[in-house]
């Protein structure tokens, strides 16, 4: 499964959420607001960098950029994407749940 | 690969029909096919052809209108939805006594169905909202 979070962790606690449900072998895309979580540094990043340990994390690098977030400052390990990855790893995963 | 889309957000207003787009243009240049993008609740706003942005910002709507031409799309806005909101086609128009209509090139306004259909049909369903 393929979980998509556009919030941010600041904000709401879609994330939480997901990183507590998510099961092994699951994706997790980091996109709109949610690219925030991806900044290391933050509260949220040792949350994100165990998570990373079980689950591929992946976030969204036009979001980063449209908020002027560097790609440089982001939580070590996590893979920033293209609109492109994004449609591939939709096609590799069975479903994909967006946690609205 | 076949995919469903749907958009629960207007245009301006939050980004998912801005990432819902991108998604789809993205797809359609991957060689998927795109069987449905459905509007529902505020995301039926996306289905106006009276919208007249500024000229420096993106036209969504036409971007939509544009896409669908394009690629043969099928874009349908849900019929309860746009009734509440103001998103008429000719035949909508009529039945309620209206005196225009308001939809975009390219959009259809239709029943819920459509989206079950679209979740059945399609490989995937990705879904953009807040």
């Amino acid at each position: 499964m393929l979980h998509l979070i556009n919030k941010s962790p600041f904000e709401r606690n879609a994330l939480d959420s997901c990183l507590r449900l998510a099961q092994d072998s699951h994706a997790v895309l980091l996109f709109e607001d949610a690219v925030v979580a991806a900044m290391d540094g933050s509260a949220q990043a040792e949350c994100l960098q165990e998570a990373m340990n079980r689950l591929s994390v992946y976030v969204l690098g036009p979001d980063l950029e449209a908020r002027g977030l560097p790609k440089e400052r982001i939580v070590e390990g996590l893979e920033v994407i293209d609109y492109d990855r994004f449609v591939a790893l939709t096609c590799e995963h069975d479903t994909t749940q967006s946690w609205l | 690969m076949k995919f469903g889309i749907v958009v629960n957000e207007g245009p301006y207003q939050h980004q998912a029909s801005d990432s819902a787009y991108q998604f789809a243009r993205a797809a359609l240049a991957a060689g998927h096919e795109i069987f449905r993008v459905f509007f529902y609740h505020d995301g039926v706003n996306n289905g106006t052809r009276l919208t007249v942005p500024p000229q420096d910002d993106r036209n969504i709507v036409e971007r939509w209108s544009e896409l669908a031409t394009e690629n043969e799309l099928d874009l349908v806005l849900c019929v309860a939805a746009a009734q509440r909101r103001g998103l008429l086609d000719e035949g909508e128009a009529q039945r309620n006594g209206k005196d225009a209509d308001n939809i975009a090139p390219g959009f259809r306004i239709s029943g819920l169905g459509q989206l079950i259909e679209a979740a059945v049909q399609s490989d995937r369903l990705v879904t953009f909202g807040d």
